[in-house]
């Protein structure tokens, strides 16, 4: 099946997905960010890669975390950048999808970051482009449903790969609400992608999809036995309104059996790193402790995050990297 | 008119016939195979060389989509279309808007239809009125309008006691209630077969738990009632096993398949494809080839095109805010060929499926067949030819299908009803 987001060079035209992304695309998307990272130690933060490209950051659903990372990756590009909350405006007044992109458009995008609440809404925009014989204007997707959160998992790889250098040698287990997270997914798609021997997904039947293990993971239910000797722990965000659709008890249940306290991470590596995606639930999935301790990686995920996300816009719509147009 | 069809390779399953044979039509009927009657003097002669002729189809499911969603599609365009595939025969759910869930209602459908003069149909009324669930519908009165039988299309009933009143009340007629196995809650929020693939695209399940329960739960309710069930559109293997069970154990039951579920997978929807969004979901391949392998040896008594109708603005969404349906009785004929040759079926044996076992279960004695004295509901097809499914050639005002782009076998040259040419290819 032909990938939507390869161009016919088998280049990087959108990125809509880990999941089928060659491994030299990763790697080649971690490698460019690396020197980004200095750019945030500099007095002027600031490079000419995007200048007069128009991004237009397009959020179906809220965010601010998300946004205002890709609004920074993009300004120390020198793009100009668009915020558009959709949720509360043209959607809410009827107007379609693909109604507001084609408007879009017509302003002279040179790149749309989508998040939206239905999975494959990205997909359904870079298939629309494709149609309509404008694409040149290139999809990042920032979030789509439980599908994928593809900028996540590669700042998440680029967070590993500073910190333990090598895939080919690590356990990693990934913690928490997994069917519905869109963040495991492109986590689980780029370990298996990049290498690592084994990943490992801990947490309860109601919260893992149905053949999950078809994905390469091995599943786990008990988090004491999940986490013995792993390398990384990854933490998932738990949304409180799993405790509708009777998914889960309480939160306090939870963290009870799930939460990840100092004392069950200490049954992982004792060089194990911790991270999350954010924002965290501090009592629910994880503990003060742990997440502000010396495992912690959290804060530099984030810092990173900015780094791998003008790698992306860079390579797909700068004049360097190594996807030139 | 005295139309003499010649030259062609006839095929009717009820009779088990396939041979090249002379067919002899008049008065709207069919009046003899192979030497013609005493005295006929046809007015017309059809060349049928290298045409199958065989009875009309029969499709236990198409949505005009009319009352209530004309801007989806008329009785005009999908008329046309089932003029166009061959299918001279259409059971219509009742889930319209209204439903169909009045006697004018359906009296008006059946008058609609009558002035068009195309294809017979036969309306399925709602169960329950509304499609609700709540309030049995009229169904005597429903029946004296032209209604085969009760159904709720794709909207279960919640409560399994109004079921069962539905059920018992319709057993005391002897009326005849098709059932989609779909228990409501399960299926409630889900988009796509709960596996592997909705698990990599991040899709909500539907679990094939969602067919079984209900299916325990129609068998049982059919059993207790004495109620005349029909399941309509299995989509799993489990769901097959089930519906054999209760016929193991003596139950009348019968049950149908549709084109999408006998020849596509889950695996189909690829990269959000929302042509594949359908009520059931697309399952497994394991599922499908039960699927197939049940409608080859009978198990499964008849496929159907399941025709829905759905705009662009209800598909060009991301996959589970789209509308689910397809379009299909353009390729219902293409799509019984392709499984017939993929599986080696004779086609006597495959074309039964959508003819003589279709009407079987709407309870159409006078048509699915060529006994003389049939109505001349006829489909004359070259079954060697292929046509690649576009969004140009197909008739129905619904051009979403997961088969577009593909290039099927069959080629519809005329469609005959009562006697007339509907359908000429030109």
């Amino acid at each position: 099946m032909h990938n939507p987001q390869l161009n016919k060079h088998g280049e990087l035209q959108h990125l809509l997905t880990i999941d089928g992304l060659p491994r030299d695309i990763i790697t080649a998307i971690l490698d460019t960010a690396a020197p980004f990272t200095e750019v945030a130690e500099r007095e002027v933060k600031k490079l000419p890669l995007l200048r007069g490209k128009s991004i237009f950051n397009l959020f179906f659903e809220n965010s601010t975390r998300t946004r205002t990372t890709f609004e920074i990756a993009a300004k120390r590009l020198s793009a100009d950048v668009v915020n558009l909350n959709v949720s509360t405006s043209s959607t809410a007044k009827g107007e379609s999808l693909l109604d507001t992109v084609d408007n879009l458009c017509a302003m002279q995008a040179d790149m749309f970051v989508v998040r939206h609440a239905a999975s494959g809404a990205p997909f359904l925009i870079a298939q629309h482009l494709l149609a309509t014989g404008r694409d040149h204007i290139h999809v990042v997707n920032a979030g789509d449903g439980r599908h994928a959160h593809p900028t996540q998992g590669l700042l998440d790889m680029y967070t590993i790969r500073h910190y333990k250098r090598d895939f080919t040698n690590l356990t990693v287990a990934i913690v928490g609400d997994v069917l519905h997270s869109r963040v495991a997914r492109s986590q689980i798609s780029a370990l298996t992608t990049l290498g690592v021997p084994e990943v490992r997904v801990i947490g309860p039947k109601t919260l893992l999809p149905t053949e999950v293990e078809r994905m390469g993971v091995r599943v786990f239910h008990d988090i004491r036995e999940g986490l013995k000797g792993v390398d990384v722990v990854m933490m998932l965000r738990l949304q409180n309104e799993r405790m509708n659709g009777a998914l889960l008890p309480t939160p306090q249940e939870y963290y009870k059996v799930w939460g990840l306290t100092a004392e069950k991470l200490a049954l992982a590596k004792p060089d194990a790193i911790v991270m999350h995606p954010g924002p965290m639930n501090r009592g629910v999935e994880i503990d003060s402790s742990v997440a502000d301790g010396t495992q912690a990686v959290i804060l530099p995920q984030v810092t990173f995050g900015i780094a791998v996300r003008m790698a992306v816009m860079s390579m797909l719509a700068g004049q360097q990297g190594s996807n030139k147009q | 008119m005295k139309i003499r069809i010649t030259n062609g390779r006839l095929i009717d399953p009820a009779n088990g016939l396939d041979d090249r044979r002379d067919l002899y039509l008049a008065d709207g009927k069919i009046v003899a195979t192979g030497q013609a009657p005493d005295g006929f003097s046809a007015e017309r002669t059809i060349d049928a060389a290298n045409l199958v002729v065989a009875p009309g189809l029969i499709d236990l499911a198409a949505r005009l989509r009319e009352p209530g969603f004309e801007y989806r599609a008329t009785l005009e365009s999908e008329m046309d279309a089932a003029m166009a595939g061959g299918v001279t025969s259409l059971a219509i759910p009742p889930d319209t808007d209204p439903a169909l869930d009045e006697p004018g209602l359906v009296e008006m459908l059946c008058y609609r239809a009558k002035k068009l003069n195309r294809a017979h149909v036969y309306p399925v009324g709602a169960l329950t009125i509304g499609l609700k669930g709540e309030r049995l519908s009229e169904m005597a009165e429903l029946v004296e309008a032209g209604c085969v039988a009760f159904s709720q299309a794709n909207v279960p009933i919640v409560d399994n006691n109004v079921l069962m009143r539905a059920l018992q009340y319709a057993a005391t007629f002897d009326f005849r209630v098709w059932l989609q196995p779909l228990a409501p809650f399960l299926a409630r929020t889900g988009v796509a077969h709960d596996g592997e693939v909705a698990t990599r695209l991040g899709l909500p399940g539907i679990p094939v738990a969602a067919e079984t329960i209900a299916l325990y739960t129609y068998i049982q309710l059919a059993r207790t009632t004495g109620a005349r069930l029909h399941v309509t559109r299995l989509s799993s293997a489990a769901g097959l096993a089930l519906v054999e069970q209760a016929r193991v154990e003596g139950m009348d039951i019968t049950c149908d398949v549709s084109i999408n579920h006998l020849h596509l997978s889950d695996m189909d929807i690829g990269y959000f494809n929302s042509n594949c969004h359908l009520v059931p979901p697309l399952r497994s391949q394991r599922d499908r080839d039960a699927l197939r392998q049940g409608l080859a040896d009978g198990r499964i008594n008849a496929l159907c095109s399941d025709h829905t109708p759905v705009d662009d603005d209800g598909k060009l969404t991301p996959f589970s805010e789209s509308e689910p349906g397809a379009t299909g009785l353009e390729l219902l004929l293409p799509l019984t060929l392709k499984w017939a040759q993929e599986s080696g079926l004779p086609l006597v044996k495959a074309l039964a499926r959508v003819t003589s076992d279709a009407a079987r279960i709407v309870g159409i004695t006078k048509a699915g067949h060529l006994t003389p004295g049939a109505r001349a509901d006829l489909c004359l097809f070259d079954p060697a030819a292929h046509v690649t499914v576009s969004r140009d050639q197909l008739r129905s005002q619904g051009k979403n299908t997961p088969f577009l782009g593909m290039e099927l076998p069959g080629r519809v040259h005329y469609t005959l009803v009562e006697g007339q040419v509907m359908h000429e290819l030109s």
